[in-house]
């Protein structure tokens, strides 16, 4: 009996003398005091150091693109440090390239803040918020893809453009024992302010794919971050062509449904493609747009063509569809959404038919 | 048990005594992070460093707190708190006063918290009996040796990186082959000095 208290009293009060000598080390030569934090040269922060730059800004409301919450793996929060990072460090060259370099990119994960800082973002990244939201409905598109939809708490509005994304965060499950936010394009039209929609295909042992299609129930509270990103509608009257295949779709219809609701007049055709028939959704939607929009064009596009089946849109690939319907790419302009092989080949068919580049829009990924 | 001068144990537990090549000790890091000469020269320099003040804090505890109160079977448990808290420190210190070393070294600290190279020494310097002094030569050599060992790892595996090295022994099974040839290499110094 003796033995054990003896061992337990002894074990804890080594630990505790470690454990206090550590938090007084922490308090002073951990300490960095207050730190100023001055973004794009007018706004200013004042705030705790010693902190990663990524924390530090969220702990501002100011949220950075990541996907896996602060690892230093997935190398999304670059953000352009002038002054006050320090030497880049290891764990951030293996996602910096010589560009970056010059331009003092970091990645705000990484680099921690110690001392008066100076950053650059862009001037977008102050209109994303953070929302803590219900899962209103989840719908089936196809067998793999479902369609959620969001609404944001009482009195919390959303702004964004139409082909814009939000980061969705997939918490802590059975079978999963890291936070990691994903990235899904917004698919409902900018008009609506309350709520949101996800087209969400699943990917096998996907983080965030497998709890949306596994575990999110309706009713069930998630935490959505956004709108990022700078693939989105531009106004102009330059004749339209879409291009999405699989759930690349979301940002297309978003665009769709704000052309729609603000009666945009432009010339606009939809390519929509997918191996079978089974794998294309909103097909009903689409043909209704055809007549409720004012120049629109949906085309349809499988590759896999079973002998027999009776399939009226186009037969193959879309970079296919586009090389045999445009005729030159003058007074045109384009978005692509989804995978990189699809994006790159409809590129080249774009550039071929004399698209400049800079005309073209895409969202890979 | 004659007493063996500290510098004897110093030259020992590089050459005749290395932690990696005789005792096998710390292989984790030893085979992940020994590609390139630089990372593996930062990583054997902080493993020195911190193998140099853990064994002397765990030679104190041991001798003041622990055999006084005839707690001896605590000591492993009581080391791997003193060691990881050695080098929660070491970290807040450096990363604070010498920045630079910090950007060089400080991936590799929280590494070393599970090195089992730097528990072995605080270990094996209990089980042999060393006093103060010899404490030091040995914690200071057995680092230097696994800097060695790593460092030539890493220059062995830089020369083989163009080598056509069969599909199946590619990255660990090679570097596991090598790590066998540099220990019979070492059995070479065994004429030197033994201590045990």
């Amino acid at each position: 009996m003796n033995t054990i208290l003896m061992t337990t009293l002894s074990i804890t009060a080594i630990s505790a003398l470690f454990a206090l000598l550590l938090t007084i080390a922490d308090r002073t030569i951990g300490n960095y005091g207050e730190v100023s934090l001055t973004i794009n040269d007018d706004k200013q922060f004042t705030i705790e150091g010693g902190n990663s730059l990524l924390s530090s800004l969220i702990d501002e409301k100011i949220f950075i693109p990541s996907a896996c919450g602060g690892k230093g793996t997935c190398g999304y929060c670059k953000v352009q440090v002038d002054e006050g990072g320090g030497p880049v460090l290891q764990t951030e060259l293996t996602f910096l390239d010589e560009e970056d370099l010059k331009n003092n990119i970091r990645l705000s994960c990484q680099c921690k803040v110690k001392q008066d800082m100076k950053i650059h973002i862009p001037e977008e990244l102050f209109n994303v918020k953070e929302f803590e939201a219900n899962i209103e409905s989840i719908t089936d598109l196809t067998p793999i893809i479902k369609q959620v939809r969001i609404k944001l708490s009482k009195g919390e509005e959303i702004s964004f453009k139409a082909g814009q994304y939000m980061q969705l965060k997939a918490p802590l499950y059975e079978g999963n024992n890291e936070e990691v936010y994903r990235a899904y394009s917004i698919a409902s039209s900018p008009m609506e302010k309350d709520s949101i929609e996800l087209v969400i295909g699943y990917v096998p042992e996907g983080i965030a794919t497998t709890y949306v299609h596994q575990h999110l129930q309706v009713g069930d509270k998630v935490t959505i971050n956004g709108p990022y990103g700078d693939f989105y509608y531009q106004d102009n009257d330059r004749e339209m062509i879409l291009v999405a295949v699989g759930t690349g779709v979301a940002p297309i219809l978003s665009i769709l449904k704000w052309m729609k609701s603000n009666d945009i007049k432009r010339k606009a055709k939809f390519y929509f493609g997918a191996k079978t028939e089974g794998d294309l959704f909103f097909l009903d939607y689409f043909k209704e747009l055809e007549d409720t929009l004012y120049d629109f064009e949906f085309i349809p596009c499988i590759s896999r063509v079973k002998e027999g089946d009776e399939w009226r849109g186009f037969s193959g690939r879309v970079n296919n569809a586009i090389e045999e319907f445009i005729e030159d790419g003058k007074n045109k302009e384009a978005y692509l959404c989804g995978n990189e092989p699809m994006i790159n080949s409809v590129i080249k068919v774009l550039t071929e038919k004399g698209m400049p580049e800079e005309l073209i829009y895409y969202d890979k990924f | 048990m004659i007493e063996l001068n500290p510098f004897v144990i110093f030259i020992a537990a590089i050459f005749t005594n290395n932690m990696i090549l005789s005792n096998f000790l710390g292989m984790c890091s030893f085979i992940a992070v020994s590609k390139e000469i630089p990372t593996a020269l930062g990583l054997g320099q902080a493993v020195t460093v911190v193998l140099g003040f853990t064994s002397i804090i765990n030679y104190f505890i041991y001798q003041k707190i622990l055999e006084p109160l005839g707690l001896e079977y605590l000591r492993f448990i009581v080391f791997i708190v003193s060691i990881a808290a050695f080098v929660q420190l070491l970290e807040m210190v450096l990363e604070k006063y010498l920045p630079n070393l910090y950007y060089s070294l400080g991936i590799f600290l929280p590494l070393i918290t599970v090195n089992c190279a730097i528990l072995g020494v605080s270990l094996f310097m209990i089980i042999r009996n060393y006093n103060f002094m010899q404490t030091v030569g040995f914690s200071i050599g057995s680092g230097l040796g696994w800097t060695l060992a790593i460092t030539a790892l890493a220059g062995i595996r830089q020369k083989i990186k163009n080598a056509p090295v069969p599909e199946g022994l590619k990255g660990p099974g090679i570097t596991l082959i090598i790590t066998g040839i540099m220990a019979l290499a070492f059995v070479g110094f065994s004429g030197i000095v033994q201590i045990q």
